[in-house]
Order: structure tokens, then sequence, then C-alpha cells
């Protein structure tokens, strides 16, 4: 009697928690037109990409953020955009050097961080895509990450039984359209915006910076910011950073978008935003380390021919200044855009709402 | 850009008589040709300037920013861009609407997509990516595709194919062709609609200036040698007299 008595306080108890797990839940999901404002952060420049052409909404939104997290975009329906762009990892895909994709092919090049997309002109390590919307064309087409044909995508979300309606809420038309597709995604990504870094913070006048942070903050810019420049922390410029290249990848880089011999093993300068958050490092993850990355950098006994001079500024550190750098470099992991609640995975949740 | 051009062709409507809804029509049709002979897919077998012989299954291929130019050197432009399939019948004929009443005297187009189209992100229509005609790792539109088979392709299957693009550095594979209009074309208010049958040869693409061999080339994906084949195609197209529209 008496266990009884105890087992149905203990149920009530814990459906009272499931409950209260399942309101927190719908707000935590929810998106509203206040989570869809595009704020530019101070001191950011103007964003390339122009939300005019394509308006924000919580509809559009949502949809984006959908389509990101379902597998269903890919040929074998279980690889999504989130398999290899990690929330956590400020959506790279750590302790992978190389991209997986469908049918467990590797790809040639590390995944990048999803974040401050907006503030940039090109896209990929070597600039090939000139436009945010046209961007995810490529992981969904390419054979070694998603393997579809935008073609059969467009049909198998019309003929899934939730997509023509999201469709219809966020742009009106239960077609599917490719152009639709993909500004969803645009309005999904788009919003990734990392400024609430204790660098950003710092910079601000609103954190302090102990010993050791301020000395690598000074040893930062005084020899990395030519091409990590402040406020985003790229110059969205080629360089050849001098890694003895891969035989067996032989990438190229830049090169095999314009051809040119001087572009050559030339990519794109990473942002360093949310760095100690994304291992492996370099466009083929070859450093598992920011240790291994400074070092590259200050030790540079294996500079590859047609190196960037502005290399020149990184060599030659005293171990406590690469140790200091790295320091500085864990200042720029942004929590607040780590853990924002609307680029969290809805799946399961909203599957069957 | 497709939205504002159909406003101002709709203001234009209303202050002149010439754009209106019911004013002329030109009809263009493509018609495929391998030399004199119509092009048939796959089935047929043709032969390129060395004698090897090949087949093709597939031919398709952009068109785009028509004009027209009158007698007085006046210019008509159409900035819609059109893809054109052989194996899509219907997508041969281009219907152009609301031509003002002139004196034609040629017709021009791009093969291919300009700049402003292959930089400003999304496209509908038929320039959606969705119809393949698009390097997605290279933004830029493919302006033209031949494929098809020949036993001198060292390739794997035998097969060739030759999609060409790029419309800037270190490749621009844009070309603009003018064709002379010598029996037109005097569209008047009232005319309705005309009908101009153009020729398409295929065996334009594999020759002059460059002869292609299929046992070198069986492969162009990128801007390598595709300026060389937009330069050889430049010339495929060329106005059917009204006598010999087969």
């Amino acid at each position: 009697m008496r266990l009884t008595k105890l087992r149905v306080v203990f149920f009530s108890i814990l459906f009272l928690v499931i409950l209260n797990g399942f309101v927190s839940q719908d707000a935590f999901f929810a998106i509203e037109q206040k989570d869809v404002e595009l704020t530019i952060p101070k001191g950011f420049p103007k964003p390339f990409y122009d939300f005019k052409k394509n308006k924000l909404t919580p509809e559009g939104f949502k949809l984006g953020r959908r389509l990101f997290y379902d597998p269903i975009l890919s040929k074998d329906n279980f690889t999504s955009c989130a398999t290899c762009h990690l929330r956590f990892a400020a959506f790279a895909h750590i302790d992978h050097a190389l991209s997986h994709g469908v049918g467990n092919k590797i790809g040639k090049r590390n995944v990048p961080a999803i974040q401050n997309l907006i503030f940039k002109d090109t896209y990929m390590a070597d600039g090939g895509v000139n436009h945010l919307d046209l961007q995810p064309i490529v992981p969904l087409t390419s054979e070694a990450e998603m393997g579809e044909t935008l073609e059969s995508v467009i049909q198998k979300l019309q003929n899934d039984s939730v997509y023509p309606a999201l469709f219809k809420q966020a742009f009106g038309d239960s077609i599917i359209t490719s152009s639709n597709m993909l500004k969803s995604l645009s309005q999904f990504v788009g919003l990734m915006i990392s400024s609430d870094s204790r660098y950003d913070k710092f910079v601000a006048g609103k954190e302090k910076f102990n010993e050791n942070e301020s000395n690598g903050l000074k040893l930062f810019r005084a020899r990395c910011t030519s091409c990590h420049k402040e406020p985003l922390l790229t110059d969205n410029s080629y360089r050849n950073n001098g890694l003895v290249p891969d035989e067996k990848l032989n990438d190229e880089g830049r090169k095999l978008i314009t051809g040119l011999e001087s572009d050559k093993y030339k990519f794109k300068v990473p942002s360093l935003r949310n760095v100690a958050m994304t291992y492996p490092y370099m466009h083929d993850g070859r450093f598992n380390t920011l240790e291994e990355v400074v070092a590259h950098y200050s030790d540079a006994k294996f500079y590859s021919t047609g190196y960037d001079k502005d290399l020149l500024k990184t060599t030659g550190m005293t171990e406590s200044e690469k140790i200091d750098l790295v320091i500085f470099l864990r200042t720029l992991t942004d929590k607040t855009f780590l853990y924002d609640r609307r680029f969290a995975d809805p799946f399961p949740y909203v599957k069957h709402d | 850009m497709r939205i504002l051009f159909f406003i101002i062709l709709n203001c234009l409507a209303y202050i002149s008589p010439a754009f209106s809804e019911n004013g002329n029509e030109l009809q263009l049709i493509f018609r495929h040709y391998v030399g004199d002979e119509l092009l048939v897919l796959k089935s047929k077998q043709y032969k390129n300037e060395l004698g090897q012989p090949y087949t093709v299954s597939k031919f398709k291929y952009y068109v785009g920013n028509i004009e027209l130019t009158d007698s007085t050197g006046k210019v008509y432009s159409i900035d819609n861009y059109f893809l054109i399939n052989q194996d899509d019948p219907k997508t041969s004929e281009i219907i152009l609407n609301a031509i003002p009443p002139g004196n034609y005297k040629s017709i021009s187009f791009l093969i291919g997509v300009d700049s402003l189209h292959n930089c400003t992100g999304l496209q509908e229509g038929d320039l959606d990516p969705i119809k393949g005609m698009f390097w997605a790792w290279n933004t830029g539109y493919i302006f033209l595709k031949l494929e098809g088979h020949s036993d001198f392709s060292k390739s794997e299957a035998g097969v060739f194919e030759y999609h060409i693009g790029g419309y800037k550095s270190p490749a621009n594979a844009i070309r603009r062709v003018t064709l002379k209009l010598e029996e037109m074309n005097y569209l008047t208010e009232r005319t309705g609609r005309k009908t101009l049958s153009i020729k398409t040869d295929v065996a334009q693409i594999l020759k002059q200036p460059v002869s292609i061999d299929f046992s070198v080339l069986s492969v162009v994906a990128d801007f390598n040698n595709a300026e060389m084949v937009a330069d050889n195609y430049i010339d495929m197209f060329s106005v059917i007299r009204n006598s010999e529209v087969k």
C-alpha cells in the first residue's frame, strides 16, 4: 500500500518533470520575429549578402533549420548538413581531418566552421562559390559529400508529408523550388553570427584580459592580423601559408578556380573565431592542436616555395610567446554563439508536430 | 531582373501602341543538324572531319540576350535566357512577344549566360540550377553540352563530354552570334506572328578553327579548352531561308 502511494507520487513527479520539459522545449525551439532580426555587430563591415532579396521570416528560418538538420537532403537519406557541421564546434567537424560523405567517401578538405558567412565574398577554401545562396549546391551534389542532384532533392521534399506545407508557410507556395530551398538555408546559416567572445568583450572594454591573454593579443596584432584582420579575423584573401603540399591530395587550391599558376596552393584565409573549438586545422586538417599550428608559423623550416611574404612576420617566436598566443586564441571562443538555441537541432522535437 | 523587365514592358504598353500585348510576335525555331542531316540522338552515326564515327547522346545550350537591330540601327533587346534541349522538342521554339514595328536587318544573341547572371546568386526559369547546366564548385553556368560516343575516345566508356562554360578569366566562353536577316522582316503593327528558322549545326562544334580529334579530346569540364570549343561553335548558327524550311 505504502509502496503504491510512493509510486503514485513518483510517477506524478516524473509526469510533471516531463511536462515541464515539453513546455520549456516549446520555448527553446520557438522562433519569433525577434529571433530573425539581423543586427550587424559593432565594428563589423557591411555584409556582402543582402537579406533585402531574401526577407528573413520565422517560417523561412525554421524551414532552413529543419533542412540543415534533415538527412533527406542526401542520397542515402542518412547524411545531413549537420553530420559534418557540428553545432558545438561552431559547425566545423571536429576530429575529422577530411570531410566524410555518403557511402563512407572521404573528401579532399577539412570541414570549415559556419559563422559570419554574410561577411564573406566567396565560399569554399578555394573561393569557387560566389554567392551564399549557391553554396549548398556544392555539398548537396558532391559525390564525396551528400551525393544528390538538385532535381531529386526537390522531388523528395515535394513528396514528403511535411515539407510542402512548410514551404507554403515560408514562401507562400507549396510547390517547392530550388530557389526557395536555398533561400531558407541562407536564412538559417546567414544568421549564424559570432561576435560575443571574450576577445570581443575585451575590445568593447567590458572584460579584462590576464597577462598572458594581453600579451597574446599584442603578439597576434604584431604578427597575424595582416591576414587574420580584425574584427572578422580574416581579410577574405587567398594565401599560400607555407604548408608542404600533400602529394596524395594534390590540392592546388585557388588555382583550380582561376587557372593561374600564381594561385597554386593558395587557400582562403579562415576566420579564427571559435578556433579552439574547430580542430583539426588547416585546409587538409593536418594539425590537431593550436600548438602545432603556432609552431608551424613560428618555426618556418618547411615553407614550400611561393609562400606568402606576410609569413615572415610570424617566424621566430619564443616558447613563452607561443604559449601566450595560444592562450589568446582561446579567448576567441564565443559561447553565446555556440549555445545559441536558435541553431539547435529541432529533431526529433519537431518531427512529430 | 526579370520582374523589372516585365514591369518596364507593361509600362511601355500603356504609352506606346507598338508594345501592346497583341503586338508582333517573333517565333524563333532552332533546328538541329549535323552537316546537312537532321540531328538524331543516339541511333544515328556521323563522322567528324578526321573521319572518326560518333553518335550524339545529349545536346543542349543557352541562348539569351537576344537583340534585334532595325534598318536605322535601333536595337530592341530581350533580356531573357532560353535553354534549348534536343531531348525536349518544345524548347527549340522561342516566342518573343510585343516586338515593336520595324524593318529588322539582323538578330544577335549570346550562346551562354552573361556575367551578371553568373554573379548575382539564384536565378529562376531556364536558369534554375536544377536544369543541370550549372557548375556548383566554381560558380557558373554551363553554356553548352555536347555528349556522345565514339570508339576513338580514350575515356573508359568511349564517351566524349564537352561541357563549355566560363564567364571570367581564365576562360571567357561567352560568345555573341549575329545573323543577317535577308528575307525578313518588316514587322508592322499588324504583322502578327512571324517565324524565323535557325539552323544549328553540331558538326561546326567539332571543326574550324580546330578540328577536334576524339582520341585527343574526350572531356571538357572546366576552363581547359573551353574557349577553343566556343570559338569552334560560334559559327554553328545560320538562318534557314523560308523556301528551305523542311
